[in-house]
Formats: C-alpha cells, structure tokens, sequence
C-alpha cells in the first residue's frame, strides 16, 4: 500500500510504466549519478495520524502558554484579542492552499482582500499606498532603508537609526548591509527615552539616506515624530517611521500624517498568534511618488474583458521575476496568508473597535503607571514623564534579568529584560499590557513585585 | 514591420532623426512590437548628460523591462512630456508621437541605417 | 470556487445603509478608568477612528470572507500544476497540529524552560533535514526560498571574507528563477548569467571559461527549472571548489529527489529548502512559507543566531556568536510553519519520501508522454518532476501559452507556470506533484489535448478565454498604466 498522501498505488504505478514503456522507476532517475544516491534516510516515521498527533501534542505539553499565568511579555510580540473568526477563515483551503495570484480570473478573492488590506493599512499609516506584505518587522525595517538608498540612488550611502528601533531590527539590519557597503550609524536615545533629535540630524549630516525611528519606541516611549520628519527632510534623507506594535495605530495617527515617506513595521497585534516568534506580518507604506521603489507586491484596480470591475497584481515590474538582478527586492513568497488573518481581523473591529481598542490598551498601561509609582519600595518608572502606549520600561531592586526570574518564580511572566540586547537605557523589565490585559493579572504583579523589594 | 529609410538605428532598437544638431530618439516598431503594451515610461530629466551606447532610462510592459540606450551622446533637452500620460504612444505609433527623447549632438555614436537596421530584425526573429 | 456567483461582493468599505454604531465585534471589558486621549498623548499625534471601516456585524464579515473564498481556486478542487511551485496536497493533520495552544500562543522571549518543547521541535525538524539533505549543518531561520537564498549567499560572502578573499561575481544558469540574481545581488554580488547548453543543462565550456578567480559561487537549482537533472553537478562542483568558489543549490525542486539523493555527496555548500514546497506546508496565497538552508561544514560557522541547540538532554538558545552573519529576521524563525512541516517528515516516514519522488516524477513522465507531440517540447532531456512545454505548435493559429491557460479555467485546471524558465519562449511548465490519482492526471492531460484542438479549429475560443470564472480576462494592462492602488471614498466603482 502506498503512502495516503500518495494519489497513485503500485498497481497504479505499474500501468504508467507500462504506457511509457519502461520497466522500473528506477530509469526515470538514471541521470542522477551512483554516487550522489540516497540509501533509507534515518528519519522517524511514517506515522498514522493517531499517533503522529500524540507525539505533536506531547511537545507541544512541554511549553507554557500564555493565558495559563499573567504575562507581560512584549518587547515587539503583543497578546491582544484573536477572534474566532480569524481562524475560520483562514482555514478555508481557498485562501491557504492557493498560490500568489498571478491568475486573476481564479484569485478574485485573494486579491480583493490585498485590495482591502492596502487600503486600510496606507489609511492607518498616513501614506498613499502600502504593499502586500514583507516577513516581519526586522526584514521590513531593513526594506525601509534599502529602498531609501535607491530612492536617493545610491549616492548616500549613511543610514541613521535610532537605538530606540527594536535592537533584533538593528542587528538584522546590519546583516543585510554589511553586504552592500551601506553605513548604519546608531543614535543613543535620550534622558526622556526618546530619540534625540539633533544628534540623529548630527548623525546624518548630508551623507544620510534616511532616518529611521521607532515609534512608539523599543522603551515603550512615543517619538516627537513632526521633528524628526523635518530634520530628517531638512537634510535631504528620507523620514521612516517603524511601528513594532501596531494596535498603537489604533489612537496614533502613522507617519504619513506628520510627513514620513516610509512607515513600516510588524502587524502581529492585528490577530496573528505570538507563534513563538512566526510567521508574523512586516508592513510597508510609502508615497505614490516613491512607489516605483517600492519592495513586494501590489495589487491593483482594473477591469476584466466585460468591463466589471476586477483586481491583479500590478506594477510587478519592479520585482525580481521580472527585473532579476535589478529588482527592488528579491522576496518572492510574502506573507499573504497573515496579511488575510490581519485584514478579517480589522475589519471585524471596524474603524472604531480599532480606536476602541487602542483606547483600551493606553487605558491599562497609563493605570499600570500610577500603580507603579505608588508602589516604590526600588520600582519605578525610567521615564515617567514621557508618553507612552501601552509598554513601560520599570526599573526595580535588581537587574532585568534578575527581576524576570524573581517574578517567574511567583507565577508572573513580569516582561521583557530591557538590556537582553543591550541598550544604553536604564536596567530593567520592559511591561507590556493589552486589552486582554485583566486586573486580576495587574494584581498578581503588584503582589510578585511585593516579594522582590 | 515598419522601418523608415530616412532614420538611423542602433543594435539596441532605438531610431534617431537628425534635426539640425539635435536628435530625435525613440524606439523602433520592432523594440514596441518585442515589449508589448509599454504601461510606464521612464525618461531623464531635461538637462542631464547622455553618453553614446550608455542607458538613457527604461520602458515597461506588464511582463517585461527593456532599457533605453542613448544612440548619441550629449545633452538632454526635451522629453516626451505626454508619454507620462500616455504611454501607449509609444506602441501606436513609434516613429511619430511616441518619440522619447531629445539630445543635442556633442558624440556620435555608432548607428546603423534602414538595410543594415532591417537584416539585424530579420536574423533576431529568425 | 464557486464559478461565477451571481452579484460581485463590495469592498467592505461599499457596505452601506446607517453603517455606524452597528454592533461590532466586543472587547473585553475594560475595569479601570479610561483616558483622555489628549491628557496623556501628544496632541499633534492622536487620531480620528478610521471612517472608511464601517461597524460590521459578526455575520457580515464572514460572508464577505466567504463569498471571497468562493472566487479563489484550491488546490483541494483539482490539480494545480504550476511547475517549480510543488502544489501538493496540504495535510490537515498539519493544521490541526499548528493550532495547538502549546503552539500558538508561546512568546519568543518565554524563559527557555518553558519553551522546551518549541524549542525540541525546532531541533527535530533541523536534525530529520540534516539527514534528509546529507549537509552538515542548517538554519531555519528564513521565511521564505529567497530569504534562504540571501541567507546562503551571506554566509558564502562571510566564508571567503574570512579567508581574506573578495570574489565579486556569481554565476547563475539562463534558466535560474529571478530570485536568484536578485538574491545574489542583495548579498553584494554581481550576478553573471551563464547560457545553458544545448539541452537545457550547464554549458561545461562556458563555465570552465567564466569560472575565474573572481568568482565567488554559482547558483544552481536542481533539478533545474526544466526539470532535468544536471549530470554532471559532481564535475561541476568538483570545477567550482577546486577554484576556489563555493556551490550554492536552489533546492526549490527538491521534490524530485526527495528520499533518492543527497544534495551534499553533490558537493553543495548551501541548499534551501523551500518547506512550502517539499514538505507539504501550504502556500497561503501567497505565503508565509519557509526557507530553511542546509550547509556543508565549510559554512557551519557562519550560520544566523539565534541557534538551538542541545545541551545535556536540554535546548538552549545561542543569541550570538562573532562568526554568525548575525539575525535574519526577528526571534527564530517561521515556528508555525516548521510544526507542519515536521509533522509531513513524521507522517511521511523515509519510504514515504523515496515514493513521493517518485510519483511526483512518474506523473511528470506520463504527461510528457501524453501531450508530445501536440505540444512543443523544446528540450527533450529526461524529465524528473517537471515538464516545459512551449507554445509553438499553436502559434500558427494565434493562440499562445497564455490562450492555453486561460482556456484551461474553463476546463476546472489551474494553469501551468509561464514566466520562466526565460530560455523556453511561451513555456508551459507542468509539475503535477505526487498528490492527485493517476484519473485526475489523466483528466488534466485530456483537457489540454482539447485544448490543443480547439486552438486548431475555433481559436476565438482561446482569445476570449476565460468563459467560466468569476471575471472574465483581467486587464492588466490598464492596471498597470493607471495604478489605482488603494479605495477612495467616492470614487466611481
């Protein structure tokens, strides 16, 4: 019996052999040389479904999931609300076992969903146009800063970020453009935790493609984005503004609005599991001027042959299987199937749940605040007079990484070391809240930290 | 397959009409009929220097690029304003209306005329 | 699919009627007090709701998701031949095993100690890949082929920086995927084109003359885009290590070898693995997928960080390492995607893959011989998993690969791949995978003979095609000259 994941048995097998005149298998492989040949592979297996799902199961039996004790992990992966919805609809095999819409005619509904999703993400960023998705935050981060350097032809070669930028973007930043010959100069933040503006503008000087801040920041602090946008214009650079948790757009208007030519970032928080770090959703939006330069794929409005409204990609001129070694980008596979999970997702909240909810998780954190600095005993607060979202960066008794375990070992998933990366900001837990945040979770930190004075 | 006796052409597709010292350039109704329906035209800005056989600026169709290349050397002083517009110009009518550029002789460079233009057409589609 | 519904569904910006305080999707409550905005945010930076995105009932948002689906192909409703795509059948046991809580809902910056069992199968998976591959070493890390591809072609960069070496140039076949050059030039290379030889495969001399001090790697994908066997890779290997270059392999096509040869006795110093081709992960409409990158030990050092790795009967996490090329992306890696990939490996078992190939390239070889000699088969090197075809019997009547494939809707197929190979003019490449029933290729095999007749005798039929779908043939054209990328309130629709 052959495999159930095998559409053909072996008396199957033997009638095609028989049509096409050969006596084994094995003369279909005959230019595959003696030597480079397979003998069984040790690998487990084959196991029925039974069975396969239990072993499934046990690894998954070894993890902790969030939701079985109070956590406050965030630093760029946020908890918020997963609608059953979502899931249902991805499971549909015509959205997750279909290929990139390069046919039209059968991908009517993939694309209007891009069609939908461009929409509101160009609408939330402040932009005119936003592609059908990257990886992730870090790898949109680096696209950000690739496209600033062609946009401005390669002839500044300095890219200025803030250290305030999630440091797993930084660092994946340098990977990419260590290649490429392009100078990343990284800007301390300031006493407020957030970017200094004049040392980021100092930094740039005219040698700067752009300037690249987070916001709000790795700190958890709102950037003064209008100045940076002019600074960064001032010097002839680009403005890129990049969004790590992006449920702040809810109250936050984008980039756009202050006269950024890039934001981008990771859209997790719109309905995709944490997934212990993937996949997640990198989103891009720039201005029409700049759209030619633009990383991804775009999908647009047309017509078909009777004069209906209809959608397809577009513009693709601009990527690789078309322009090769001088494509905008070399991805290829995106993350549509996220890009999906995100658009059921905000279109299930609307324009106001969405607000809503960005009022919800500011409404936690600015309670959480208060709580901690009337708290004391060693805890506070790094920067208590700055505005924040819904992540504080809190100073206690011991290191972060101490104060972590200290929490854990009450039953408190307390937050994110703030240094795990390093970082010239204060020692400490970086906290994070959502909507799904409940007091009762707030309570067990309150009386975790009691412990560690 | 239209190929006007008064132009000259280069290896690379384009027809270039002299008027007075300056050089009408365009691509020719083989390089349209090769790209497909041109959606997006990208030209240099008025002023900026073109060197003979070097890349001028692209043409796109849906499916394919191909670039521009500069049959004479010297400055750009007009481009085809309306191909932004109308790209298709350049499909409808190659010789006329869907010219591309305009440069001011400073460097010859190396050109064919409409027989020799007409035996390379015949030995690439063949 | 549902063939053509009967209305065309909105935007869900078009729902209309007193399309506000409808009831929406509920939070949960909030028991603190709520904020004044404009107390605790910088006045210039707060926002107005999003007017455009109307207050939908639950029921609302479901239909129009549903109504979408229905104008999708699946790869569940008939064969999906797109070649070098490996549109196999996507195992449920799969999903289910993705969705587990224990899965999902795990923070990449838990405490290792509870993560233990993500962090296992991160290992599992790296392990049965070793093997599967017979490569020395492997990072999951990349979200997709071409991210594996930079991956790859960075770590060479790394390998012969360390060895005071700096080749600029990168060989690549005229029949490579575009994802090749363009990754190629990411990684700060000059991508050199190779023309193939007669056959489709690697031009000997060619390469011998272009094989220079100066060149730091070829790419290769194996089997090629044609879906032949390069027969010569040792000697080719053999040539590019012996001059001091290093051999990256596009294993988008590993499919066709699974179980049955080992890229590393090859001679690669660096594979990928495209997970959403291979091992049955799906391909979402367009992602994500994963592109794990088997090494050879020459390149072990230079793998990305963060790295799993076993320590005393436990898993650690290494966060960095002075000869890493550093963090592709953000945290580990696809980690849903490798959970249902692993599972195929499990399921499957090692016969399992030895049979995929098996049929993958048995089913290839019946369409070659069913549909020779109605279509052009323009290379006719031995086929593996795929086969290319071309339009040139049919030029005669007008009609072109794209007439074929939009006709093909009509007849329940998903078109065959087009764009490339670039050295096959109005390719048709064929790559039934292992999945379907010997009948549904058979069918499939039918409809493009007929097809083929219709081109002969009523060829509008071809011009006009698609007859059956959603919407009739798209304009791209018009997209592509007047971008209209995004809704506009009042916009004429």
């Amino acid at each position: 019996m052959m495999h159930r994941w095998i559409g053909a048995g072996p008396e199957d097998r033997r009638d095609i052999l028989s049509e096409l005149g050969i006596d084994s298998i094995e003369e279909l492989f005959a230019t595959i040389p003696p030597g480079v040949r397979a003998d069984s592979l040790e690998v487990p297996g084959p196991l029925d479904e039974t069975t396969l799902l239990g072993r499934l199961e046990e690894l998954a039996s070894k993890n902790t999931p969030l939701g079985t004790l109070p956590s406050f992990l965030g630093a760029g992966v946020y908890r918020h609300i997963e609608p059953t919805v979502v899931d249902t609809v991805l499971q549909r095999a015509e959205f997750f076992t279909s290929y990139t819409p390069y046919q039209p005619e059968i991908s009517q509904g993939t694309l209007q969903t891009i069609f939908e999703y461009q929409t509101i993400i160009s609408r939330l960023a402040g932009l005119d146009v936003a592609n059908a998705s990257l990886y992730d935050g870090a790898t949109a981060t680096v696209e950000a800063a690739l496209m600033a350097h062609r946009v401005l032809r390669g002839k500044r070669n300095r890219v200025v970020v803030s250290e305030a930028v999630h440091p797993v973007y930084r660092q994946v930043l340098g990977t990419y453009t260590s290649a490429l010959g392009i100078e990343v100069v990284t800007v301390p933040v300031g006493q407020d935790g957030r970017s200094d503006v004049e040392r980021l503008a100092e930094a740039a000087g005219d040698a700067a493609c752009c300037i690249i801040v987070q916001s709000p920041n790795f700190v958890g602090i709102i950037e003064d984005l209008p100045a940076v946008a002019e600074a960064a214009h001032g010097l002839g650079a680009l403005a890129v503004q990049v969004v790590a948790e992006a449920a702040s757009l809810g109250v936050l208007k984008g980039g756009g609005a202050h006269g950024f030519d890039i934001v981008c970032g990771e859209a997790q928080a719109f309905g995709i599991p944490a997934g212990f770090g993937g996949p997640h959703l990198g989103f891009f939006a720039t201005t029409k001027k700049l759209v030619r330069q633009m990383p991804g794929r775009l999908v647009g409005q047309t017509v078909d042959a009777k004069g209906q409204r209809a959608f397809c990609l577009t513009l693709a001129t601009r990527e690789q299987h078309i322009r090769r070694a001088k494509a905008t980008s070399n991805i290829c596979s995106n993350h549509g199937l996220m890009l999906l999970a995100a658009t059921v997702w905000l279109e299930l909240l609307g324009g106001n749940g969405l607000f809503e909810l960005g009022q919800a998780n500011l409404a936690r954190a600015i309670d959480l605040k208060s709580r901690i600095e009337k708290f004391g005993h060693g805890w506070t607060l790094a920067y208590p007079g700055s505005p924040v979202f819904n992540e504080l960066l809190v100073v206690g008794p011991a290191s972060g990484q101490e104060l972590q375990q200290k929490l854990l070992d009450r039953g408190v998933l307390g937050g994110v070391p703030s240094r795990l990366w390093g970082g010239s900001w204060p020692d400490g837990l970086l906290v994070a809240v959502t909507e799904r945040t409940t007091s009762d979770d707030v309570a067990a930190l309150i009386d975790a930290m009691e412990a560690v004075k | 397959m239209s190929v006007p006796k008064d132009l000259r052409y280069t290896k690379t597709h384009e027809w270039m009409r002299r008027e007075g010292d300056v050089a009408v350039v365009g691509i020719t109704h083989y390089a349209q009929d090769q790209l497909g329906e041109v959606v997006y035209v990208e030209l240099p800005e008025v002023g900026a220097q073109a060197a003979a056989g070097e890349e001028l600026g692209t043409l796109e169709s849906v499916k394919a690029v191909s670039e521009l290349y500069a049959p004479v050397g010297g400055e750009v002083v007009e481009v085809n304003e309306h191909l932004s517009d109308a790209p298709n110009l350049v499909n409808d009518d190659p010789f006329g209306e869907g010219w591309l550029v305009k440069i001011k002789i400073a460097e010859e460079g190396e050109t064919l005329d409409a027989a020799a233009y007409e035996k390379l057409v015949a030995e690439e589609s063949a | 699919m549902k063939h053509r519904p009967l209305r065309e569904e909105p935007l869900i910006f078009e729902h209309n009627g007193n399309r506000y305080n409808r009831g929406r999707f509920a939070l949960p409550p909030l028991d603190v007090h709520n904020v004044d905005l404009n107390a605790v945010l910088p006045e210039n930076q707060i926002r107005q709701p999003l007017r455009d995105l109307p207050d939908l009932g639950e029921l609302d948002v479901v239909e129009h998701f549903h109504r979408l689906s229905q104008m999708n192909f699946a790869v569940d409703e008939g064969l999906y031949p797109l070649g070098s795509c490996t549109m196999k059948y996507n195992p449920r046991v799969n999903e289910a095993a993705a969705r587990l809580k224990g899965f999902t809902s795990i923070h990449p910056l838990q405490p290792e100690s509870q993560v233990q069992g993500a962090l296992r199968l991160i290992w599992e998976l790296a392990e049965a890949l070793k093997t599967i591959t017979g490569m020395a070493g492997i990072t999951l890390q990349p979200a997709a082929g071409a991210h594996g591809e930079l991956t790859g072609m960075l770590m060479i960069r790394k390998a012969l920086e360390m060895r005071g070496e700096h080749r600029r140039q990168v060989l690549i076949p005229d029949s490579a995927h575009g994802t090749n050059p363009a990754s190629a030039t990411f990684a700060g290379f000059e991508a050199v084109e190779i023309a193939s030889a007669a056959d489709g495969t690697v031009d000997m001399d060619a390469l011998d003359r272009m094989m220079t001090a100066d060149v730091a790697a070829i790419m290769l994908t194996v089997p090629n885009t044609l879906g032949v066997f390069e027969p010569r890779i040792v000697e080719i290997a053999k040539l590019v290590h012996d001059r001091g270059g290093l051999v990256y392999m596009d294993g988008a096509n590993l499919n066709a070898f699974l179980g049955k040869a080992l890229p590393g006795a090859m001679g690669a110093d660096a594979l990928h693995i495209n997970l959403h081709k291979t091992f049955s992960t799906p391909h979402g409409g367009g992602g994500p997928g994963a592109g794990a990158v088997a090494v050879s030990e020459a390149l072990v050092p230079y793998l990305p960080v963060p790295r799993v790795v076993r320590r005393d009967g436990r898993f650690v996490v290494q966060w960095d390492d002075p000869s890493s090329i550093g963090p592709m992306r953000g945290f580990y890696a696809n980690f849903l995607i490798l959970v249902r990939a692993l599972a195929y490996i499990w399921g499957l078992g090692p016969e399992g893959m030895a049979e995929t190939a098996e049929t993958a390239v048995l089913y290839a070889n019946l369409v070659r011989h069913r549909l020779s000699g109605t279509y052009h088969l323009k290379y006719d090197a031995p086929s593996l998993h795929e086969v290319v075809f071309d339009d040139s019997y049919q030029h005669a009547h007008g009609v072109t690969n794209v007439d074929i494939s939009k006709r093909l809707l009509d007849y329940g197929f998903h078109p065959p791949t087009m764009s490339f190979p670039l050295i096959v003019h109005g390719a048709l490449m064929i790559e039934p995978t292992e999945s379907p029933s010997p009948e549904e290729v058979a069918s499939f095999c039918e409809a493009m003979l007929s097809i083929a007749k219709e081109a002969a005798e009523a060829p509008e039929l071809l011009h006009d095609a698609p007859h059956e779908t959603p919407v009739g043939r798209v304009d791209e054209v018009e997209a592509a000259r007047h971008p209209r990328l995004r809704w506009e309130a009042g916009e004429a629709t």
